[in-house]
């Protein structure tokens, strides 16, 4: 039987607001254990929650920005249960109406686009940690990010691939820093992912019983963790066995998931109505005001890139994953006289290369959009070959001057010269008599030895399209 | 000294005839030779007196305010730093605040003297203060019987003149009962007059803290320093606070007088009946008329309470779990087995059938056919209270359908003790301001109080009214026999 997976997300995304979404203690991350909770975050007796309005206008800039609905009324509600590092032994949230409705997110996938619903985005405090190491047995609890705002994203069941769920996930995560609402860190718990799995034979209507699969905090992981889930199911079901409704946890290590708890393990949160918290009210003037603060979209840039500079999609796509990324393109290509393909190539190829290689993002590039510009300018203008600038790259990259100095420096200028050009041409043809056999018996695939020793004699510096024609001349005479 | 009300204490301190220290002292000795009233959970002299000679020095310079250095008993459910708060629980037993309440914050800016912390019904679960922690507190009327609750300890430390003026918080009758019971004035203002900021929570949509005083122009001058908005108490609303003192003193000509009849009729004591229509008498005197209103949803109020505080305490009172503060038990196994012992040990009865009774009315399956149509029937008792107060201007009636009962009486009996608050419970529903005044005393000689209801923020109303009654009658003076002159 065929079968069709189904996946849906609920992703939290931690908001940069400056204090907690209800208290006014700081959110910044890596303090001392405890140091960053006050008398409302370790909820002693008689405290109250304040509404972070920094939070409210975070969670409606992501809405707008998913073309959603915005609540201009919406409600805290009380999750309701015990755990140690839940300090008020319930999460504050947003169960009934939540402050963005429904809307939708477009993926790129396989050369095509998809579009994704979101059901909801809804406001929430996030909860302490435990620690359970190095407490000899017992467990410590640092309540540090208990208050830390949230938004949980929660998608329709749209996707079909563990595949499309990382794409959908790579998205959002490209949206959220767009908007500078969050600073997307995986690894510190910025941005966390919950995925929804059932699988159904292809033709089916009706969902399969889907499992919750928690605790996965990488794009690697996820896709890992949803593949190995949906292999898990189909074998089960193959097998004439049922799916339990359940909430797994990924094991990174093992690559596999396992169950936490069973359906009927499930809380009874028993949410209800905050009374400490009177409805979220929101004013058009400030849903509009919001409105005006939303910077260019991915969308909307990666369509201005391909028309304004002539990209194909893909570089399109490539070069808006991030904004920064997207100004470093657009300052490159308005400062080179090459074109911007070439730019764009360098960018997504030879520049993103270095960049992951040594684990940095592209604000923290040694080399800058101007120097890149330049090195362009100096293939454009046939200074060097675009084999050479690679190596003029690499020294750019180290700190060795601009691509001008270090073309000096290095006497990487290209060989030009038509008659120096041919001189070296016939040394090499002159010391090649087997090759030149073969070429005229039609075996011209060998054009490419002549080609390859001339090179070597110029040290690469030859210009390569002169020294095509030249030789194409000689050897066809 | 214990005799005199709270402008002629300031007026004294100013004239030097007494000073904060000496006037602290004096209640501290009264306070340790009624220690039989139990009125007082933590009561600590270096700490008041060092806060006595504080307002001394103030006043000695010049700079002070109404209350500079007068002594005001706190019920124990308003945190104060540097001092225990129990909430009359096992489990806040060793809790000492870091923080003020707003409350007490703004009386400490004003220089009044922390007296002590009074007791109370277990996070003010209760209308007898039987179900305190720290043991029932007497009536000083009559020592064999109950001063009310929850806000047992302020009323009875008012009535028995060992605390000039006490602070009380109300949920369901909490400051109203235990103050018809001890013959003292006690005030609920509007839910949202006074900020909820550092006073334990109950039922966080009802709860409001208020005075307890000897007059109700004694509840105003105390009313004036705690009321206002606060932004640290997101249901505080931000009015304009008038000032309440000012406001007292105005005629009642032709003021209309709404009379529930549901307020009269059955279980009502034909005694307390008596003197309320003796009460309303007075206020024709005054020029008052007296109209007959009707509400209809009453009998639904002590069913829609006791299903709505209940739920809003069981997660109100999650927070106690012995992790991080308060009372932890000993010799447990694992997490669970912490948190049950834990809360077990640490909450009396009364606490746990609330939380039981909440945590069922929030249950899935449950939720739609409690805690939802309660909320329905709550916004119904109000538009009750709305459409009556199209044809009147206050509702009265009596404050409790009883005077004191024994202690013991109803502690096996929760419906019966329920039924105590049947006619206070609505107003917190309504989110109104209430006041119970002294209108007299049984033929036992238990005094029996008269409840004004106001409008939504007519809390200024509510206390001149209640004021008018006082300038011509001297129910509000009359103290316990036992009480020294």
């Amino acid at each position: 039987m065929n079968w069709e997976p189904v996946i849906g997300l609920e992703v939290h995304v931690q908001l940069l607001t400056n204090s907690k979404i209800f208290s006014g203690a700081s959110t910044a991350f890596g303090s001392d254990a405890n140091t960053q909770a006050c008398a409302v975050d370790i909820a002693l007796p008689g405290v109250l929650p304040v509404m972070n309005k920094q939070a409210a206008r975070m969670a409606v800039k992501f809405g707008l920005a998913v073309d959603a609905k915005i609540n201009r009324r919406s409600v805290f509600a009380r999750k309701n249960y015990f755990y140690p590092d839940l300090p008020k032994g319930y999460q504050i949230s947003q169960y009934e109406l939540p402050i963005v409705g429904e809307g939708h997110l477009t993926i790129d996938i396989d050369g095509g686009e998809k579009t994704i619903g979101i059901t909801r985005a809804h406001l929430e405090e996030d909860a302490g940690k435990s620690l359970h190491e190095d407490f000899h047995g017992m467990t410590g609890i640092d309540l540090n990010r208990a208050g830390t705002p949230l938004i949980e994203i929660v998608s329709e069941p749209d996707m079909r691939s563990a595949n499309e769920a990382v794409a959908y996930l790579k998205k959002l995560h490209t949206l959220v820093r767009y908007l500078d609402i969050c600073d997307g860190n995986m690894q510190e718990g910025s941005f966390r992912c919950d995925a929804n799995v059932s699988v159904r034979p292809v033709s089916q209507q009706k969902l399969g019983t889907r499992t919750e699969l928690k605790n996965i905090n990488s794009f690697r992981f996820i896709e890992r963790a949803i593949e190995y889930e949906i292999e898990r199911q189909i074998d089960i079901l193959e097998d004439g066995g049922t799916v339990v409704q359940e909430t797994r946890l990924y094991d990174p290590d093992k690559g596999e998931t396992r169950p936490m708890r069973t359906k009927e393990e499930a809380h009874d949160y028993r949410y209800f109505p905050d009374p400490d918290l009177p409805p979220l009210e929101l004013e058009d003037t400030f849903i509009e005001a919001t409105r005006q603060t939303l910077p260019e979209l991915p969308d909307a840039k990666q369509k201005r890139l391909m028309t304004q500079y002539a990209l194909n999609r893909e570089d399109a796509t490539q070069l808006t994953v991030s904004k920064e990324l997207a100004d470093y393109f657009e300052a490159a290509a308005s400062a080179t006289k090459g074109d911007a393909k070439t730019v764009a190539n360098w960018i997504n190829g030879d520049l993103s290369g270095y960049l992951n290689k040594e684990n940095k993002e592209i604000t923290e590039s040694p080399v800058d959009a101007q120097q890149l510009a330049l090195l362009i300018d100096r293939i454009h203008d046939n200074t060097i070959s675009g084999k050479i600038a690679k190596e003029v790259f690499e020294a750019i990259w180290h700190g060795e001057g601009n691509a001008d100095d270090i073309i000096d420096n290095k006497g990487l200028k290209q060989i030009t010269d038509t008659g120096a050009i041919e001189t070296i041409i016939e040394e090499v043809l002159a010391k090649s008599t087997a090759q030149i056999e073969q070429y005229k018996s039609g075996q011209t695939k060998v054009f490419g030895y002549f080609v390859g020793q001339v090179m070597k004699a110029t040290k690469g510096k030859a210009n390569p399209q002169q020294v095509n024609e030249i030789l194409k001349r000689k050897l066809d005479a | 000294m214990h005799n005199k009300s709270l402008t002629q204490l300031a007026a004294d301190l100013v004239a030097k005839r007494v000073s904060s220290v000496e006037l602290t002292q004096h209640f501290l000795n009264r306070i340790e030779q009624q220690e039989i009233l139990n009125a007082f959970i933590t009561v600590d002299p270096g700490f008041s007196l060092a806060q006595a000679r504080e307002a001394d020095q103030r006043i000695q310079q010049g700079d002070k305010t109404a209350l500079t250095g007068i002594p005001i008993a706190h019920k124990d459910i308003f945190c104060t730093k540097g001092m225990l708060t129990t909430c009359g629980s096992h489990i806040l037993s060793n809790f000492v605040s870091p923080y003020d309440a707003t409350v007490i914050d703004r009386l400490n800016q004003n220089g009044a003297v922390i007296l002590g912390k009074t007791n109370m019904d277990e996070f003010a679960m209760g209308s007898s203060n039987e179900t305190s922690h720290y043991g029932a507190v007497k009536n000083p009327w009559d020592h064999t019987t109950v001063p009310g609750g929850s806000s047992g300890g302020s009323a009875a430390a008012v009535a028995a003149r060992i605390a000039p003026a006490a602070t009380g918080t109300d949920t369901g009758g909490s400051i109203r009962q235990p103050a018809a019971f001890c013959g003292v004035t006690g005030f609920k203002p509007s839910y949202g007059q006074v900020s909820r900021f550092g006073m334990v929570a109950f039922a966080s949509s009802l709860d409001q803290g208020g005075p307890i005083a000897r007059s109700a122009e004694d509840a105003a001058l105390l009313l004036n320093v705690i009321a206002g908005f606060d932004a640290r108490d997101s249901t505080s609303v931000q009015r304009q606070t008038p000032d309440f003192v000012n406001e007292i003193g105005g005629d009642i000509e032709g003021l209309r007088i709404g009379l529930p009849v549901q307020f009269f009729g059955e279980g009502l004591d034909s005694d307390v009946e008596g003197i309320v229509r003796e009460a309303l008498r007075e206020y024709e005197k005054l020029g008052a008329t007296l109209i007959d209103i009707d509400l209809p949803n009453s009998a639904l109020c002590v069913p829609c309470y006791y299903v709505l505080a209940p739920s809003e305490a069981s997660s109100n009172l999650a927070r106690y779990d012995g992790v991080r503060y308060g009372y932890r038990a000993s010799g447990y196994s694992d997490l669970i087995d912490m948190y049950m012992k834990t809360r077990a040990e640490g909450f009396g009865d009364e606490v746990k059938r609330r939380i039981m009774i909440g945590t069922y009315a929030l249950s899935a399956g449950y939720y739609d056919a409690y805690y939802l149509k309660a909320q329905k029937l709550r916004r119904l008792i109000a538009q009750d209270f709305a459409h009556a107060f199209e044809r009147c201007d206050v509702i009265m009636g009596p404050t409790t359908p009883t005077t004191a009962f024994a202690i013991g009486a109803k502690t096996d009996d929760p419906i019966a003790m329920y039924l105590n608050d049947i006619y206070t419970i609505s107003v917190n529903l309504a989110g109104l301001p209430g006041i119970s005044i002294p209108a007299g005393l049984d033929n036992t000689g238990k005094p029996v109080g008269l409840q004004i209801i106001g409008q939504y923020f007519d809390d200024a109303r509510v206390l001149n009214v209640a004021h008018r009654f006082q300038m011509t009658t001297d129910w509000h003076q009359r103290a316990p026999s036992r009480v020294q002159p």
